[in-house]
């Protein structure tokens, strides 16, 4: 395979940037892979890291400040067969470090170029995530206040598998970036070099120093085996491949009739653990067993376990416009904190509203008709008083029949949930409920 | 066949699949999080994908890369994103990368109130990106729009080559309806024009009966650039006025020009009278309901739900606001989209009524602003 260089377009790099060596060492470890153009894809950050993909016959996507790695998992989990190689210098990684941390702890397979010469050679020479607090650079005093980032240990710690760190000037950089290129999941390369064009102007550095530096520092290898596993993209795909497609949306056949015609609005008011939301949704799915049209609105806190748990409930025969309350049919006062929440509601209640509330629940003086249920004579448990109350409704014939009710349950549930809620629904709807005397 | 209970998000989701959807990239957030939990379900039994980014930014990235990779891609979240979206936005309009993004627009400044519906993102949507440049955003007012207009939605990113923002709204997103998905005409899958890959290829280039380039994915026989610099027809960086003016002037012209033909909107009430009502999402509901019991008044009232808001169908606005009196603006906000209008109707009365409280603009404050307008 030939060079992949664009010979239209040769690198523009100031005299001695580390980046050309770079450049070529990429284009001879694509060459002794074997690589054509069409294979690669080159992403590049911004800044001089950034024109790299200008400088390659291989497809390419230059992108915003830091987010290179962002289009390079959407371009490989796209296309798992191209090689994706992300170039980014110290400025993008400080950017865009979430990404990397990311990107090292995903390991989908991407190899990533950081062009490291610890500073922002394009803006000018201010200070980068790497610039040592000793070096003079164009943010004046600010990088002596910093601590410079180590990203090959940042890297490692998060889970990535193959961390180096090399010179620019290093005989074996086509070989270690070739090695990265290979291996099957995220590698990252700290490939540090000089900068003439900003950096070296104001500081004294040779590829010497570099070296030196990177000599001190300890060694990165065990990453490689403390952090080996299963490669991003194909283990989501095995992962996918377990799955069953999702079933189409349940479809409600009419299959009963109403008791009546026009717009009954039911609010369900209880706290969380009342399966008040269930209720709501079991109330929709009789109105539409009966070809009814139903909206259901609920209403709970951020947390899970308590607080209140509200359901606003549309069942009409016209088409449903407005899914506000107008004027609520029945309110279900079940918990304390669902009537706390909805007492300017409560108290606005027309006469023609009927309540039912469990003993104990506090109501606002209001005109509606209110009927205490005495849940524990009728043995229901506090997480079925939603489902009591629509079968003591049911049973009274109020905003849904006993048929529409069960065909609700028999679309909700299966096995034992649905032989349980059966048998409540027929033991509460044969009882009297002096609430409808 | 029978009707289904969902709730908007979960029919954005079967929207988008039915669009031919094959990659879904999303951060969590109130109310905009059932998207991801119901792509989820939907794409990688299917061979598609669905990814949760470290953030919004990630999220979008991802769909940018899958893009240019050939792949349909949407995104979802609300207000909180929609900024951290931005600049990334500016990419794919710029760039001319096809994009669904669902904003499931929810009570604002800020990270506001995550369970309280608005429509407080309207102008944000068009505006909120570097330089100006429209986008297409089209609004949702019950569940079965969240359905045709998520698959409209597809099919113009891929036509025109462009970020589509489906304007939801908590109320709608988050509120389960009864619906009958199959008794809905949908619209025919589109799929982006694809230059011929044994030509010779540049990546902006426009054939000559279109504003939009023909498209190549990254990862073909064919080498693909693309690049967030101003670029020429080459995808390579350039300063040369007279090529960039073109560009911008294009980007402009091939939403601006083409809006006649994506004019969504339901018009409902008699087709000339005392008052139009203008407006759009979860609103429109109330303005029927009001413009039904008005009508039964003897008040001839109308409303026009603009179902394509961005850009703004200024043909259609000003042909049907002739043969009213009055125009009335109603939208879950201040007032943002009633600048549009009393811009492209400067000689008309234009009264306002918006609300932003977190709470429905009832029919009965609508039929109040048209009495006593
Ligand atoms: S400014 Fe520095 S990094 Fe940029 S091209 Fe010049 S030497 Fe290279």
């Amino acid at each position: 395979m030939d060079s992949l260089l664009n010979t239209h377009r040769p690198p523009v790099f100031c005299p001695g940037c580390a980046h050309d060596k770079v450049v070529r060492g990429l284009d001879k470890a694509f060459v002794n892979l074997d690589l054509s153009g069409d294979r690669i894809a080159i992403v590049s950050d911004i800044g001089c890291s950034g024109l790299f993909d200008t400088f390659f016959n291989t497809h390419a996507l230059h992108g915003l400040h830091g987010r290179a790695l962002t289009y390079a998992t959407g371009i490989k989990m796209a296309r798992p067969d191209l090689k994706v190689v992300v170039t980014m210098g110290d400025g993008g990684l400080g950017i865009g470090g979430a990404h990397v941390l990311s990107a090292c702890r995903r390991n989908l397979d991407l190899t990533l170029l950081v062009l490291n010469n610890f500073n922002y050679g394009m803006t000018g020479g201010q200070c980068s995530s790497t610039t040592p607090p000793g070096a003079q650079v164009g943010s004046g005093f600010l990088n002596r206040l910093e601590r410079p980032l180590e990203i090959c240990e940042v890297a490692g710690g998060a889970g990535a598998p193959f961390v180096r760190r090399l010179s620019s000037y290093d005989p074996e950089l086509v070989a270690v970036i070739q090695e990265a290129l290979e291996f099957d999941g995220f590698s990252l390369l700290d490939i540090r070099g000089l900068c003439p064009g900003r950096y070296t102007k104001r500081n004294k550095q040779t590829p010497k120093d570099i070296q030196a530096e990177l000599d001190r520092l300890p060694d990165l290898s065990f990453y490689q085996q403390q952090n080996a596993r299963a490669e991003y993209g194909s283990h989501y795909r095995q992962e996918a491949g377990r799955l069953q497609a999702a079933e189409a949306p349940l479809q409600i056949e009419t299959s009963c009739t109403p008791p009546g015609s026009g717009r009954q609005e039911v609010v369900i008011l209880g706290s969380a653990g009342q399966r008040i939301v269930t209720a709501g949704e079991l109330l929709g799915l009789a109105g539409m067993s009966a070809g009814l049209h139903a909206t259901q609105k609920n209403d709970y806190p951020i947390t899970v376990m308590k607080g209140h748990s509200i359901s606003e409930c549309i069942l009409s025969s016209e088409a449903i416009g407005y899914t506000g309350l107008d004027a609520p049919s029945v309110v279900l006062a079940l918990g304390p904190e669902g009537a706390a929440k909805r007492k300017r509601m409560l108290k606005e209640l027309p006469s023609a509203s009927l309540v039912l509330k469990a003993a104990g629940i506090e109501l606002p003086e209001c005109k509606a008709r209110i009927a205490e249920l005495d849940f524990k004579a009728l043995q229901v448990k506090s997480q079925d008083f939603a489902l009591a109350s629509l079968a003591l409704l049911a049973g009274a014939n109020r905003v849904l029949n006993l048929d529409m009710l069960k065909a609700a349950l028999h679309f909700r549930f299966k096995g034992k949930a649905l032989e349980g809620s059966l048998a409540l629904v027929e033991r509460i709807a044969s009882q009297e409920s002096p609430a409808f005397s | 066949m029978g009707r289904s209970f969902l709730e908007g998000n979960e029919a954005i989701g079967w929207g988008a699949l039915a669009a031919g959807c094959n990659f879904f990239a999303g951060y969590p957030i109130t109310p905009a999080t059932t998207v991801f939990n119901t792509m989820l379900q939907l794409l990688p039994p299917r061979g598609g994908t669905c990814l949760q980014g470290e953030d919004e930014i990630a999220s979008i990235g991802f769909c940018l890369g899958a893009s240019m990779a050939g792949h349909k891609a949407m995104t979802a979240t609300s207000g909180p994103g929609i900024s951290l979206y931005s600049e990334q936005i500016s990419f794919a309009i710029g760039s001319e990368i096809p994009l669904v993004i669902v904003n499931v627009q929810r009570l604002g400044p800020s990270t506001g109130s995550a369970t309280k519906g608005a429509d407080g993102d309207i102008q944000f949507m068009r505006w909120g990106s570097s330089s100006g440049q429209p986008v297409i955003v089209l609004a949702p007012s019950d569940v079965a729009d969240c359905f045709l207009l998520t698959m409209r939605a597809f099919n113009l990113a891929e036509t025109y080559r462009c970020p589509v923002f489906v304007a939801a709204n908590k109320e709608i997103s988050m509120t389960r309806e009864s619906v009958d998905l199959n008794a809905l005409t949908p619209p025919r899958v589109i799929g982006r024009s694809t230059a011929d890959p044994d030509k010779d290829f540049l990546p902006f280039a426009v054939p000559e009966d279109s504003l939009t380039p023909d498209f190549l994915p990254i990862g073909g026989k064919t080498l693909v650039r693309q690049t967030s610099s101003t670029h020429g027809p080459d995808g390579y960086i350039t300063t040369e006025p007279e090529l960039i003016e073109k560009n911008q002037e294009r980007l402009q012209a091939k939403l601006e020009k083409e809006v006649a033909s994506f004019t969504y909107f339901q018009q409902t009430g008699p087709a000339q009278g005392s008052t139009l009502i203008l407006t759009y999402g979860v609103t429109a509901r109330a303005a029927r309901d009001a413009v039904s019991a008005l009508n039964q008044d003897g008040d001839r009232a109308a409303v026009l739900d603009l179902k394509t808001l961005w850009p703004v169908p200024e043909a259609l606005i000003i042909e049907r606001s002739k043969a009213f009196d009055r125009i009335l603006v109603v939208e879950m906000n201040l007032g943002q989209y009633v600048r549009e209008i009393q811009r492209i109707l400067p000689n008309k009365k234009v009264g306002f009524l918006g609300r932003m409280n977190g709470e429905l603009i009832q029919p009965q404050g609508i039929r109040e602003a048209v009495r006593h307008g």
